[in-house]
Parts: C-alpha cells; structure tokens; sequence
C-alpha cells in the first residue's frame, strides 16, 4: 500500500512528511507554512500498522530544517521526515517533541497576561506524548488540543 | 529547604514537604519565636487592583516585625495607568526594596513580575489565577487546629466554580489524602479543569447539592460566597444563595464539632449566631494571615530558616 503511494507521489528533490497522525496533513501544512511553496502533495487516510490511518505531505524542492519541521511536534509527534534528493532519500530523522514550547503557541486565555504584554509565550508539555496536553507558564490554564494554538 | 530568593507565585511551585515547613514555620512565628526579624527590610506593596484587606494583611505584618512598606494602593496612582508595561514598573521597584507583594488582575501577572525582579515576588492575587498566600494561611489554620493536615474530612461549601481560593486549597488538601466533599449548585459545581487535575493527584472526592446528602460528619466546612453577579435572575440568586447558608441547625449533620472557614468577607452565608461558638474560626483564620506572610516574607528574604 504505502510503496504505490509513493510511486504515484513520488518526488524527485524535496521533503517528505510521513506517519503524521490523521486528520492532521492540514494543520501540518498550515504550521510548516509552505502552501505557497510550490508543488505541494497532501495524502490522507492512508492505512498504516502501526497508526491505523495515517496522512502524508510532500513538499517540492524545499529541504525542510529540523527547526521548521520541530514545529510538528504537537500535532504529528509521531511524524518521520524524510529529505529526498535525486529521488532518494539522503536523510530521515524523527521529530523532537520538547517538554517546553517557547513563542510557539498563543495563549487562548484573552486575560493572560501573555496576551497583555509583549512577552514570548511559555507552555510545558503534560500528558502522554502521542496525545499531548499543554499548560501555560503564565495564566497556568490546560490546553487540551495544542496543535490547535501554533502561531 | 532552600526558600532564600524564592518567590512564591503559585501553590503548585511547591510540593508538600515545603507547604509542611511553611506552616510550621508561620506556627513558630504566630508562637514569638521570631520576633523583630524583618527590621530594616522594605517590603513594596504594588496593588494594580484595590484590595484593602489583602493589603493591610501585608503592611501589618511589615511593619509588625519592624520592616517598612512603600507602595500603591490602586493602579490609578501607578505608573501603569501612564501606559509603561509591568515589566518596566517591576524592573523600576525592584531596587528600590528587599521584596515585592503585587496583586494584578491579570493572569500571569505575578509570574512575568518574578521573572524579572531581582528580589522575590510574592503573589496576592492574578485575576482568577492563584493567591498563595490565602491558601497557606487555610492550611496553617488547619494545623494550628487539628495538629495536623492529613486524615481530615473536608467539606466546600457554595460557588465552588469561580473560587480561586478553593481550586487551589483542594489541590493543597489532596497532596495531604483529605477526603473532600464539594457542596455546590449544579451550576456553580467545581470546574472541570479542577476536577481533572484533583484526579491526577489522585484526590479523594464526592459532589453533592446539599449538606442534607452527606454520609458522614465533616471536621471542616470552608463555606464561600456565591455572588449576585453569577446570576442573570435576581430570584434565582436569592433562591440559591439562600440554600447555601448556614446556622446553628446545620450542624446535625456536620457534626457538633465541625468547625467552620471562610476566606471573608462573609456577607450573609454564614449566621452572626455561629460567631461565638467554638465552631467559628474564620476570624481567626484571617488574623493567621499576618504569622503566614511574615513567615513567607521571612523565608525569602533569609532572615527566618
Ligand atoms: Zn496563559
């Protein structure tokens, strides 16, 4: 199944998210910001072993940093980056999932005082990894879906 | 325990052998043992929103160990109302003394202060979030009361939804294995939120509508206002508000010995008959907020270990 994925999508030069956990390719898509990046490949509900189903995004011609692609870490933690050059893969690595986000997400809470003054926000993680929650430094209220507060 | 430079934001900075020491600590200082011991220090007391009990709480205990106070008593006097962020005022006062006490009605407020202060802040009040000192204060009651904080059934009464103080006074008491009892109206029942973090500790708890529902006698009933503003309908308040007080007769079912808190002012949820019974200790309780401050202020500022 997933290798005639790849042969139907297959990209010469480019990045290649996989394993991100469905219905998230949007979100992912949305917080890499490459929309308007050129060639951009969005796969969703493909069956995998290991997650039941799964989406794919492939991003053309762009070679994805582990600092853009960290940023998946609370709506695909389980998500595989793979660099593709010349049609191959030169490099596969997992993403980081920390147990701080700074500046990464906005509080939703309109009287925190992150929403106030002009401060970086601060979240530490809690809850298990593959279903994280979120609990600001500041107004310390839990958020529930994080993927939902990326800047 | 290092408490030397701390500041004390929230209760959850603090596990429970510090909140022990704590209440030891302010039991030592409630007994004179250390008396005079903030003499010279400066305490500044930055109330962005009026609070005058909560205030004079502080001031008294200052100066009552022979330190000084310096400070604003509304945020219509401060450099806030000029438009300067709270973290330039904070950056300005930290020089200027030996600890800050703020109390800000937004959320976080105390947090970003603590960051860049370079002497301890202490919060007394963010918005909704936390009051520390309140809820050391309760638990110091507690054990000045019983000798001790654990093994203890524990009854909330009234708006348990909006109460800051009983959030974090559960979240306490759970650290200790209380077994709870949340009185409240459907509508005013403990948040979710609150509940959720309770269990994560592991907390022992029931919800009930009426004191005429519990199973067994309570050896304190912490009983908390519920406001007019929570309602739309001004019968529906009094018809609620009216359910939720408490008398003599009450204490058929929680106990003859139950004793009875509040974190004041008390407006009509608790008879003025209880007031000289054995079983009010509320005013005490408040009073106990000077040994707690003057502990906490000890402690972070070194001159109590
Ligand atoms: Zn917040």
């Amino acid at each position: 199944m997933t290798t005639k994925a790849h042969k139907v999508y297959a990209i010469e030069n480019g990045t290649v998210i996989d394993h991100i956990p469905s219905p998230n390719a949007l979100k992912v898509v949305k917080i890499l910001g490459v929309h308007q990046e050129g060639i951009l490949t969005v796969g969703m509900n493909f069956k995998s072993k290991k997650q039941g189903r799964k989406d794919i995004v492939k991003v053309e011609n762009l070679k994805l940093t582990a600092a853009v692609t960290d940023r998946l870490a609370l709506v695909a933690p389980t998500a595989t980056i793979n660099i593709i050059e010349g049609g191959k893969v030169t490099e596969k690595r997992p993403i980081k999932v920390p147990l701080e986000f700074k500046g990464l997400l906005r509080c939703p809470n309109p009287n925190c005082i992150t929403n106030v003054e002009e401060i970086p926000t601060h979240f530490k993680r809690e809850g298990e990894l593959t279903k994280p929650t979120v609990r600001c430094r500041y107004c310390e209220r839990i958020y529930k879906d994080p993927g939902d507060l990326v800047i | 325990m290092e408490m030397l430079g701390r500041s004390i934001v929230s209760i959850r900075d603090f596990p429970k052998e510090e909140i022990q020491t704590i209440v030891q600590k302010s039991l030592e200082v409630k007994a004179g043992k250390w008396s005079g011991v903030l003499k010279d220090k400066v305490l500044a007391t930055l109330f962005f929103e009026p609070s005058t009990r909560t205030r004079l709480s502080f001031e008294s205990a200052m100066v009552s160990m022979g330190g000084q106070t310096i400070g604003f008593a509304d945020a219509n006097v401060s450099s806030a109302k000029k438009g300067e962020s709270l973290a330039d005022t904070i950056r300005t006062v930290t020089g200027y003394c030996d600890a800050i006490v703020m109390r800000h009605p937004v959320e976080g407020a105390a947090r970003l202060a603590s960051e860049v202060a370079t002497v301890p802040v202490i919060n007394a009040g963010d918005g909704a979030n936390q009051h520390p000192t309140q809820t050391f204060l309760d638990l110091v009651t507690i054990q000045e009361e019983f000798g001790r904080l654990s093994n203890l059934r524990i009854g909330m009464l009234g708006d348990l939804k909006y109460g800051r103080t009983v959030h974090s006074l559960a979240k306490a008491l759970s650290l200790f294995g209380a077994q709870q009892v949340f009185i409240s109206p459907p509508s005013l029942r403990m948040p979710g939120y609150t509940q959720e973090q309770l269990k994560q500790v592991g907390a022992d708890y029931e919800e009930i509508e009426d004191i005429s529902e519990l199973t067994q006698e309570l050896d304190v009933l912490y009983v908390t206002r519920i406001q007019k503003e929570r309602f739309a309908d001004f019968q529906e308040y009094e018809r609620v508000a009216g359910a939720y007080t408490i008398n003599r007769s009450a204490f058929e079912v929680l106990g003859e010995k139950c004793r009875v808190m509040h974190p004041l002012p008390r407006v009509d949820e608790i008879s003025t008959e209880l007031d000289e019974t054995e079983n009010a200790i509320y005013f005490r309780q408040a009073h106990n907020g000077i040994p707690t401050r003057q502990a906490l202020l000890g402690l972070v500022l070194g001159v109590i270990q």
